[in-house]
């Protein structure tokens, strides 16, 4: 991956000249157009870069991004995506799903890359709903939620992504709104930047089949309310008034008021995203109210390719053998006259 | 023992061949021992072919019938081409070893017995209801009893630092030792090899190194054994050999293959019998740059190959029945992606887990029509141990060159069956011609295609300039964007078929052996060469020169001559290890001829006498 510190690229270099499918107002769009924006000022070159996707409307990303890509099968994304990251560690690997493709028919995989650490970037379209297959519930659909395969209701109750991730040992996790580009090209700037898994997962509201459902907290009206947007070492604060912060009651996080009960901004919990310790992530990940957005989690560790690579290299260095002939012809042979 | 025990008359032999197979307990080193006497036999020049039978349990309880592991050994001064059916001198650790075994002794040949394991337990364990040491039920063989396990204490008795376990590990080494008197063959070799793999344990070398002389001097000292058996070296032809198994030389073809054309090897594999001893062998060989990835599953195996075929390695992934099964999806994604991908699937007992440690060869329809939608590939069977290597590194030729996904076939008996193979070098093996491009052209698309193969072409990322998407969707033949178009969807599968057709051309023409033409051709596929072609090459040496056989490797497509060949006969007769998956093939494909069939789905080989007698039925 060259980094390259002139900006030769704009958007328009990362579209490809296919007709965008998606249905007229999706958050798709949003995180496609975010997407374009960020890439040309992330210092890699086009060929660099690769997408890979399984199966569902996220997975239609690859097509729409003028890099190389590979548009593949139903949950195997992370799987591919591993495939190509080890052929060639210079390249900057994403990978777009959905909340079935990953958590469904996916889920072995996405365990596993997280618990490897290998270094790409995964973005979760999360709409808790099944859009292309028109409309049955998801694993991230909630208990009574009425789709085409639950018509009265849904009573499987669903994954909150952050939480299994950070189950199954994620060093970066980030959660984000579809509605809010800005804070979504950070996130996407954070996780390129971060060696290692990066989880991103976007509340992505489905206009056709579950529209609304993040409407209580990425509304606009309620936005500042209800969502609280964390950036390491500042202080976890929120609310239209900026008054709200988060602090800890034993092993409860809750919302206090700063000027009720003698509460300072001193006395709010400061964010620490690089903790090694996954607790308070999965405290703030599990949290309803007010919802927990930004890089929850971002903790350095070893990835897979390095220890691959340095492994390779010790191997190496001890090895007699150089080609193959040295391996054929080692050990017991004899010769037939 | 005393001498009367010697049963039947003693006769020094010549031989020109000779089958042993060693049994016991799964814990009494009957792998070992089989394997030594075959090495140092390969040593002294002869041909040789092995097969391990061993339980699918790691320790069964011991003494028990279904806790028998054997190695069965086929040394000669002719040609070998099977590990043998009937064995002309067995061994046998305990009764359950014996009870389980001596159907496979030839009457009248030889019996070697530890008579310290034939205890009441053990004979009830066996389910014998009398010791067959006493109620002449072994009347019509040779049998040599010897209290092995008190002989070899008695030979350790000296030695420091040894638990009794490791004591009494150590008696396969008597029967060892034994068995190279026998046969006249020279210690030095497992002595080696005691010396080398026990390095840091001094106590260990002596002890092995004491319990195989004691074994050696007892044959000898006692006389009860002529040392008549010699069996000369064969006539092979000249070179560097090496013993090798199925599985290694499989791997070794691959990583061969990488070094020809300057490709990373990337194999993206889940354990699975009897295909892991290939994951084994290529885990070990990072010092060539071999990246082996254990993936979390089947999926994630054959899906992380096709994306390090995406980026431009030789990508493989390997597997057994069940796995390919699961494989199936991914398979077809590398098909529509049109990528190269080598599938190995070892063969073994099905359906579902069935028979996991046995061999079959009921895979062949699964590999060719195993998958959704119209999705033909490459299919190719090696045939023997040592070829595994040859069919390794000619599916990696084909995948490149045709850019398609190549499965490749072997089974249980001659993945873990070994043989001599003379050593190739890389510079002597073929080219292979990748499809990689890396120059930007003019409206370059990514389903341009070479015009003699219909291989398109291979852009790997971090090429400037030819950033492009692939997926399982259909797409359109000139430009490969999406494509739901009727015409363009027939015309696609067209293409699509076409391309596997064309494979005929890069392929050898089938060979016949024997008789080229006559009364009845013997077809056969994959791992039965060698059972088939000792048995056809027994009737035709016989005086019967109207026998031809015709042994196929390439599955699909077919050698190009296969129709022409197939007029040549009276009657043809296909055998394989399963229902009649190969003829069923041949049927669709040349209706014009009528195909006898010849199956056995027994989780075994084919024996030679019962192709003998088929044979003789059919000519």
């Amino acid at each position: 991956m060259e980094t390259t510190t002139e900006n030769k690229y704009t958007a328009k270099d990362f579209t490809t000249n296919q007709e965008v499918r998606w249905c007229p107002g999706c958050d798709d769009y949003v995180i496609l157009r975010t997407m374009q924006k960020v890439l040309p000022e992330l210092g890699v070159t086009k060929e660099d870069v690769v997408f890979v996707s399984g199966i569902g409307c996220s997975s239609r990303f690859p097509y729409y991004m003028e890099t190389y890509g590979i548009h593949s099968i139903h949950g195997r994304a992370p799987a591919i995506a591993t495939g190509v990251k080890l052929a060639n560690p210079n390249l900057s690997v994403w990978i777009a799903t959905g909340d079935g493709d990953s958590m469904a028919i996916g889920g072995n995989h996405f365990i596993h890359i997280l618990r490897r650490n290998i270094d790409l970037n995964i973005i979760l379209f999360n709409n808790e709903i099944y859009g292309l297959t028109k409309g049955q519930f998801s694993p991230t659909s909630t208990i009574g939620q009425k789709t085409k395969s639950s018509p009265y209701g849904n009573t499987q109750p669903p994954f909150s992504p952050g939480e299994l991730a950070l189950g199954a040992n994620a060093r970066f996790f980030a959660r984000v709104g579809g509605n809010t580009p800005k804070e979504m090209a950070q996130i996407f700037t954070d996780a390129h930047q971060f060696k290692g898994t990066s989880l991103i997962e976007v509340l992505q509201n489905c206009v056709i089949f579950n529209d609304g459902c993040f409407d209580h907290i990425t509304d606009k009206a309620v936005k500042e309310d209800k969502q609280i947007f964390l950036e390491h070492g500042k202080p976890m604060i929120f609310g239209k008034n900026r008054d709200k912060g988060l602090v800890l009651n034993g092993l409860k996080l809750e919302v206090a008021t700063i000027g009720e009960n003698g509460i300072t901004q001193e006395d709010l919990l400061v964010h620490n995203a690089k903790e090694q310790d996954p607790t308070l992530h999965q405290m703030l990940v599990r949290l309803k109210s007010p919802m927990v957005m930004g890089v929850i989690r971002s903790y350095n560790d070893v990835t897979f390719e390095v220890r691959e690579d340095a492994l390779t290299a010790q191997v190496k260095a001890n090895s007699n053998f150089t080609k193959t002939d040295d391996l054929f012809f080692s050990g017991e042979t004899y010769e037939v006259k | 023992m005393t001498e009367d025990k010697i049963k039947l008359k003693l006769q020094p032999e010549v031989l020109e061949a000779v089958v042993i197979r060693f049994v016991g307990d799964s814990g009494d080193g009957m792998q070992l021992t089989g394997t030594q006497f075959s090495d140092t036999s390969a040593m002294f020049g002869n041909d040789i072919a092995t097969f391990p039978n061993y339980p699918a349990e790691i320790r069964a309880p011991q003494g028990s019938l279904y806790g028998v592991s054997g190695f069965q050994v086929h040394i000669g001064s002719v040609e070998v081409s099977t590990p043998g059916d009937s064995v002309d001198l067995l061994v046998a650790m305990n009764p359950a070893a014996l009870k389980t075994n001596l159907y496979a002794l030839k009457p009248g040949h030889t019996l070697i017995v530890d008579t310290d394991s034939f205890t009441k337990k053990n004979l009830e364990k066996a389910e014998y209801t009398t010791n067959p040491l006493e109620d002449g039920s072994l009347e019509n063989y040779r049998v040599i009893e010897v209290d092995m396990t008190s002989l070899t204490k008695e030979a350790l008795k000296d030695v420091s630092d040894l638990d009794t376990k490791s004591i009494s590990r150590s008696k396969n080494m008597f029967s060892l030792g034994m068995v190279y008197w026998m046969y006249d063959r020279s210690k030095d070799y497992t002595i080696d090899f005691f010396n080398k793999k026990f390095k840091t344990q001094p106590s260990i070398i002596e002890a092995n190194t004491k319990v195989l002389n004691a074994g050696y001097y007892y044959a000898e000292t006692l006389e009860l054994i002529p040392n008549a058996y010699t069996i000369s070296p064969a006539k092979m032809s000249p070179g560097t050999y090496r013993i090798i198994m199925g599985n290694t030389a499989t791997a070794w073809g691959f990583l061969a293959a990488a070094e020809k054309t300057g490709l990373e090897l990337f194999l993206g594999s889940y354990p699975i019998t009897p295909a892991t001893d290939i994951l084994h062998e290529l885990v070990k060989h990072k010092h060539f740059g071999v990246k082996a990835f254990q993936a979390e599953d089947e999926i994630a195996g054959v899906t992380s190959a096709i994306g390090a075929a995406f980026a431009g390695d030789l990508a493989i992934t390997t597997t057994s029945g069940p796995g390919l099964a699961l494989k199936g999806e991914a398979i077809g994604l590398a098909i529509m992606t049109e990528l190269p991908l080598v599938i190995v699937d070892v063969q073994r007992g099905g359906p579902s887990t069935g028979l996991p440690t046995k061999t079959e060869q009921s895979d062949l329809l699964q590999a060719m029509y195993g998958r959704n939608g119209e999705s033909p590939l490459i299919v190719i069977a090696a045939s023997t141990p040592a070829n595994c290597f040859n069919f390794a590194y000619e599916a990696s030729r084909l995948a490149l060159e045709h850019m398609t996904p190549v499965i490749l076939l072997t089974d249980g008996y001659i993945a873990n069956g070994s043989a001599p193979w003379k050593i190739k070098t890389v510079a002597e093996m073929p080219e292979i011609k990748c499809n990689r491009i890396t120059k930007v052209k003019e409206n370059w698309h990514p389903y341009e295609r070479n015009e003699k193969t219909l291989a398109r072409n291979w852009a790997i990322p971090g090429t400037p300039g030819l950033e492009h998407r692939i997926g399982g969707l259909e797409k359109d033949a000139v430009t490969g964007n999406i494509s739901y178009e009727p015409m363009n969807h027939e015309k696609m599968t067209e293409i699509r078929a076409k391309k596997i057709e064309l494979v005929q051309f890069n392929i050898p023409d089938l060979e016949i052996e024997f008789a080229k033409e006559g009364d009845l051709l013997v077809i056969g596929w994959g791992g039965t060469y060698g059972s088939l072609h000792s048995a056809v090459k027994q009737i035709y040496d016989e005086g019967y020169k109207k026998i031809g056989y015709a042994h196929f490797n390439y599955i699909n497509p077919m050698p190009k001559n296969t129709g022409e060949i197939l007029s040549k006969y009276k009657k043809i007769v296909v055998c394989e290890l399963n229902t009649g998956q190969f003829a069923s093939i041949l049927k669709i494909k040349f209706g014009q001829f009528e195909f006898l069939q010849f199956n056995k789905i027994q989780g075994l080989p084919f024996s030679n006498d019962d192709l003998i007698q088929k044979f003789n039925e059919l000519v």
